[in-house]
């Protein structure tokens, strides 16, 4: 990369591999690339351990070789196919990085709009722009290889990720809810608060983030495996929040699309 | 078993005495909930004032002094191809644990079988509780408590002190060397005929108190026959799988360990972490097999060891009847109702 080259990296006495990396961002706010620099105290350590190539929230150079591709961002325009599947075609291994690659993010509840030209009419007006109807994410263009989740996604979380890539070690994301880590902070419910969270369905792994600041969970990072929703619809109902509360937060980051949709339905069918 | 009075006004006396060279632990107010109740834990305490000894219960047990959620067994750090491990019991102090009920004192008499028993003693738990000074106090039983059912209303050991409000004074246990040393330094009498009269009206009273009830009779041998019920169908499909009947328990000690990198490849650490079966990977072994794939399976599990297996082990539930599971559960799973519905009755 320059001269500044660092000194081989080694664990326990034995070299470990410095993995070319490339950031690349398709329709997001680069958020979760800005959680990485955020962290000064790690921050050094963490790039001593990759050589990036390219990081436009970082640096100016840029260069095609790569191995491992970070991609944030949901594909709402149709270049954004074509540089993904370029970037697929020369990155060994494609993370989906955050919410918007892994879900659609944000960004796919325009999904729900019945007349997209009126949406497109409404947002953009006499300056017309070229956007796709729907906002996708990756895996449903190119084969994703590892999901990183969160609006935005935990640095630490990532750091971890990376440094076992590093090792070559398992790199697992938690099954269970939010709840668990949750509880483990010693947070007052947000239910016992009176204020709706999907905690008890969404994918642990943020420490409890909003839960820990009080604001109940939005359910960034998708449902947790085996994430009773069914049940969640009564906890809701229970405590008097509304179908449409609940859809709020189901539809917000499009890990839960799947059943918000059942949900519309069941509502119809009543 | 030694027995005194004391007039309310030592309580100060006692807590002051303590607070002055330790932490103090104990139940203070720290949230409101959305009816305007308040919601209690144990936090360290400095002024007595902030001392809640009439509180209701707490939304976590003092479990977390003793077993914390999180834990590193082990630090390590790197140097070439060497490596350094350290070891700490994590814990810098001697705790003073002021109020804590019946039920989380027998709580803790039951993890002592397993986490001191002879074989494996566990040092990090050993170390936390062998350094603490346990005040119990006499409680109001609310509408969730059964400990009552489960044996554990009363406690015979364990703790150091243990103070019951019988109206115009305590009366007090002194159980341990330690505690008779410290009770010396407070004005304390002889208990009279009327006060003996006092603490028996008081538990009397105490006793009327209970609405909840676990009928735990020939339980083992009903839950045996039961294995297979649709009961347990049914209480799975409400269960969020959540973990959060296992965080909230004073007795459920399962965990992870994981090891640890760091991202400057110099240190790592082993982390312990409580862990509960009711989440979904709990079952799941090396190889991606899961032996309890199934919400329902896990949910009866966690009865099954509370209140089968544990009992053949120990000769005693595993479960004290403090009820935080079922008021923690957001889809309303209660022991008293999972029970119940096993031995077939209506609730």
């Amino acid at each position: 990369m320059n001269k500044h080259e660092p000194t081989q990296r080694t664990y326990l006495g034995i070299p470990v591999p410095r993995p070319k990396v490339a950031f690349f961002e398709l329709s997001s706010c680069e958020g979760c690339q800005l959680q990485l620099v955020n962290n000064e105290t790690t921050l050094l350590n963490f790039l001593s351990l990759v050589d990036i190539r390219a990081f436009r929230e970082a640096m100016t150079e840029k260069y095609d070789d790569y191995t491992i591709a970070f991609v944030e961002g949901s594909v709402t325009r149709s270049d954004e196919i074509e540089r993904l599947k370029k970037i697929r075609a020369t990155a060994a291994v494609l993370v989906a990085f955050g919410s918007c690659a892994c879900f659609g993010g944000v960004n796919q509840l325009k999904n729900r709009f019945q007349d997209p030209a009126w949406v497109k009419k409404e947002v953009y007006g006499s300056h017309p722009i070229e956007t796709n109807d729907t906002a996708r994410p990756l895996e449903d263009f190119v084969k994703v290889d590892l999901k990183i989740f969160g609006c935005p996604v935990k640095k630490e979380e990532v750091e971890k990720i990376v440094t076992n890539v590093v090792l070559g070690k398992t790199i697992v994301a938690p099954k269970y809810p939010v709840c668990m880590e949750c509880k483990a902070n010693e947070n007052t419910c947000l239910f016992d608060l009176g204020e709706p969270c999907l905690g008890p369905i969404t994918r642990g792994g943020c420490d409890s983030w909003c839960p820990n600041s009080r604001f109940g969970c939005w359910g960034c990072r998708g449902p947790a495996v085996d994430a009773n929703v069914e049940q969640m619809q009564e906890v809701m109902k229970k405590h008097g929040f509304s179908e449409e509360t609940m859809l709020d937060r189901l539809e917000c980051f499009g890990g839960f699309a799947g059943h918000a949709a059942e949900m519309r339905n069941n509502i119809k069918a009543k | 078993m030694l027995f005194r009075t004391a007039e309310k006004t030592e309580l100060k006396a006692l807590f002051d005495m303590l607070v002055e060279k330790n932490t103090v632990v104990g139940p203070v107010q720290t949230d409101t909930d959305r009816m305007g109740k308040p919601l209690f834990a144990f936090e360290p305490v400095t002024d007595q004032a902030k001392l809640r000894l009439d509180y209701t219960t707490t939304r976590l047990p003092a479990k977390r002094y003793f077993l914390p959620f999180r834990e590193d067994l082990a630090t390590f750090t790197t140097d070439g191809r060497d490596w350094t491990k350290t070891i700490g019991y994590n814990i810098d102090r001697p705790y003073v644990l002021f109020g804590l009920h019946a039920c989380d004192i027998n709580a803790l008499n039951k993890l002592d079988k397993v986490l001191m028993g002879p074989v494996y003693p566990m040092p990090y738990y050993a170390a936390k509780r062998k350094n603490m000074f346990i005040i119990g106090t006499d409680c109001r039983p609310q509408p969730f408590c059964f400990c009552r059912s489960m044996g554990a209303d009363t406690v015979l050991h364990g703790f150091d002190l243990f103070l019951t409000d019988i109206g115009d004074k305590y009366f007090i246990e002194i159980q341990s060397a330690e505690a008779y040393e410290v009770a010396k330094d407070l004005r304390t009498e002889t208990p009279t005929e009327a006060d003996h009269m006092q603490f028996m009206r008081t538990v009397a009273e105490m006793n009327k108190l209970f609405t909840a009830h676990v009928d735990t009779t020939d339980l083992t041998k009903i839950l045996d026959m039961e294995f297979q019920s649709p009961v347990w169908k049914q209480w799975g499909d409400k269960c969020l799988g959540c973990g959060t009947c296992s965080n909230v328990c004073p007795t459920c000690y399962c965990y992870g360990v994981e090891e640890t990198v760091d991202v400057s490849l110099k240190k790592a650490r082993k982390t312990k972490t409580l862990y509960s079966c009711n989440v979904v990977d709990f079952a799941e072994v090396a190889g991606g097999h899961n032996f309890r794939p199934e919400r329902s399976t896990r949910l009866k599990y966690r009865y099954y060891h509370k209140h089968r297996g544990f009992v053949e082990a120990y000769e005693e539930s595993l479960c004290v009847g403090c009820g935080r599971c079922g008021e923690a559960c957001l889809a309303g799973i209660t022991v008293p109702e999972v029970i119940a519905s096993v031995r077939g009755e209506e609730q």
